[in-house]
């Protein structure tokens, strides 16, 4: 067993899983509170990392244009609760799910006509385009650290937000009980708009950050809405604390899946069956890893106490 | 016939039309109206299916597409073996071979997925089955194999008795045929008394239970029997596009069935296919125009949710049905 590899593809894993936490984390808070199945939250992940693509090209720095492109995205899901959202809150899971079937449909051809059907490649500067050292024979590109670094920080401050302030308060008793909360005083619509745009937010942030690696895509959102689903249901629809923890989980055996899966079913079977059935399995593993945790616990690992 | 009602009678109007109007296009030489109705046909056919989910049983399966595609791959697959040698056991063009593979193989996928499924419901259900159809999609795309995302050209059709696929008038006619069975199926099972306890089940699953039904059972065996019917469409599908790929499979895919069967309106007979018309020439009509046709497509699918209840069978329904 190569332990520098599996230490590198660890650091790799934790990087996805907490891309994956700040595109569920939004999803998760959305669907806590409003009750609302957002299947355009993958386009606004998208829609980050154009906005961010573009502003680098304009102000020249990778930096700069995450700073400008966040409020931005925040924009963006504000605009989205505003026009759209809001008037879907009364109606049942069947009319979300359509209605923002159609936004994907519009934002991403919006997308496909401002930007292009190839895409855009991100350039990072140069002090964060090396590689460091972390031991011997263990390099990291600094950049997927940072990205390590502000996911951390990002969650901490969610649970900062969530568990600590008198927003975080409202949030969590919007979540339990709406119509108390807008009985007591609080307007509960501007409440509404601020989770939104605030799960816009972390959505945008997660595409920014990706976009220097992978780059700006079209078919980006649709790929990670799902991947995105898989954590909230594992992690239990409206918990932040699930959300956290299985997007960690899937992060790590999807990436430790797809480098050493090969080497696991060579064991036991010849090479040839090996190659094959490899990445066939690997594709496959978070969701059986899914089918098996909801046949244990239906409502995910941490299941919200109200409803 | 003296009980019919008036959306029984429109019902057996849209039906004849479709019976009469695409063989006329074909023998006056307008051969792309057959195959738009085709297209049509089978999709109906999925979208019938899935009504019987959505509409009667009021569950949300959001990943019916995987169901089109895994038919669509029992005739590839076995075909491309026929052709290229490997995997003798399944390795052929007969066409009955292919038929009880995709339809037996739907039921396997129906019966694991929904066990797991249905032990869910609202929303967690919806994402679940998105999930799992997600996964036969990205299955299908690592099988390298078979060309993984680029996928499978079918060189050679299903070989069945009596019918000729090759020809377009006899695939039609299969597919029409197949189209009012499946019809008529489902309104046997929603009139039967297993189709009462699921249509029972939708409205208040606890009264159910409390009277004694394992409503668990009737659910999942409705998800076996939907996804059977999705995977014979699926072998339509094949057979007429003779091209198939893992984006048969894809979520947005299972998006648009829905899409027909909400249009349409749900749980009525002809809802599905009136969507799926709909759907097709829009599809047709707007890509025609611009590229972007998703477009325009999207806003209306918003302002479908926003302003319109009920779908477009409502229209036509008379008082007090």
């Amino acid at each position: 067993m190569d332990y520098t590899l599996l230490f590198v593809q660890m650091l790799n894993g934790l990087q996805l899983g907490l891309l994956l936490f700040l595109v569920a984390s939004g999803l998760t808070l959305v669907f806590g509170i409003l009750d609302f199945v957002n299947l355009a939250h993958g386009s606004i992940y998208m829609l980050g990392a154009f906005i961010c693509a573009s502003l680098t090209f304009v102000l020249g720095n990778f930096l700069w244009a995450v700073l400008v492109a966040l409020p931005l995205t925040g924009l963006v899901g504000y605009a989205v609760e505003l026009l759209m959202a809001r008037r879907l809150y009364d109606k049942d899971h069947l009319d979300h799910v359509l209605g923002t079937y159609g936004l994907v449909l519009v934002l991403d051809t919006l997308a496909h006509i401002i930007w292009g059907p190839a895409g855009i490649t991100v350039p990072l500067p140069a002090w964060l385009d090396g590689q460091v050292e972390l031991f011997e024979g263990a390099v990291i590109p600094v950049f997927r650290l940072l990205i390590i670094a502000t996911g951390l920080a990002v969650a901490g401050g969610l649970f900062w937000l969530v568990n600590y302030t008198r927003l975080g308060m409202l949030i969590r008793a919007g979540a339990s009980n709406r119509t108390m909360v807008s009985a007591l005083g609080i307007n509960i619509q501007t409440l509404f708009a601020l989770v939104f745009a605030l799960g816009a937010m972390l959505a945008g942030l997660a595409g920014m950050l990706i976009s220097p690696i992978t780059g700006a895509s079209i078919g980006m959102g649709g790929q990670i809405i799902i991947t995105a689903f898989v954590v909230i249901i594992i992690g239990g629809i409206g918990s932040m604390k699930g959300a956290f923890i299985a997007a960690v989980i899937i992060g790590l055996i999807d990436t430790l899946g797809r480098s050493f899966l090969d080497k696991l079913f060579m064991l036991f079977m010849n090479e040839n069956a090996a190659e094959t059935a490899a990445p066939a399995v690997s594709a496959m593993m978070i969701y059986i890893l899914m089918a098996i945790i909801l046949a244990v616990k239906p409502q995910g690992l941490f299941p919200p106490k109200v409803r | 016939m003296k009980n019919m009602t008036k959306t029984g009678w429109i019902t057996l109007l849209g039906m004849a039309a479709l019976a009469v109007l695409p063989p006329y296009f074909l023998l006056n030489g307008h051969a792309f109206y057959m195959d738009l109705a085709t297209r049509l046909v089978i999709l109906g056919i999925a979208a019938v299916s899935l009504n019987l989910l959505l509409g009667y049983g009021g569950l949300i399966s959001f990943g019916h597409a995987a169901f089109i595609g895994l038919g669509a791959y029992a005739v590839g697959i076995p075909s491309y073996h026929a052709t290229w040698g490997g995997f003798d056991l399944i390795a052929s063009y007969n066409g009955m071979l292919h038929l009880v593979l995709a339809i037996g193989v739907s039921a396997l996928f129906a019966l694991i997925t929904g066990a797991i499924s249905l032990r869910t419901k609202g929303v967690y259900f919806l994402m679940i089955t998105m999930a799992f159809g997600q996964m036969a999609f990205f299955l299908f795309q690592a099988l390298d194999v078979y060309n993984g995302d680029d996928g499978l050209t079918i060189d050679v059709r299903s070989e069945l008795p009596f019918v000729n696929l090759d020809s377009p008038m006899q695939l039609y006619g299969l597919s029409y045929v197949s189209l009012a069975v499946a019809m008529l199926l489902v309104k046997t099972i929603v009139n039967s008394r297993f189709g009462m306890v699921l249509q029972g089940a939708k409205d208040n699953n606890e009264r159910m239970v409390t009277l004694g039904y394992n409503t668990y059972f009737y659910r999942l065996t409705a998800y076996v029997i939907s996804g059977m019917m999705c995977g014979y469409a699926g072998f339509l599908l094949g057979n007429f596009t003779t091209f198939i790929s893992p984006d048969m499979m894809h979520w947005t895919r299972s998006g648009e069935l829905m899409f027909m069967v909400i249009l349409g309106g749900s749980s009525t007979a002809l809802g599905p296919i009136l969507g799926s018309s709909v759907f097709i020439l829009l599809e047709e009509v707007l890509s025609s125009f611009t590229i972007f046709w998703h477009l325009p497509f999207g806003l209306m699918l918003i302002g479908l949710v926003l302003f319109v209840r009920g779908g477009l069978m409502r229209l036509f329904k008379g008082r007090g049905e």
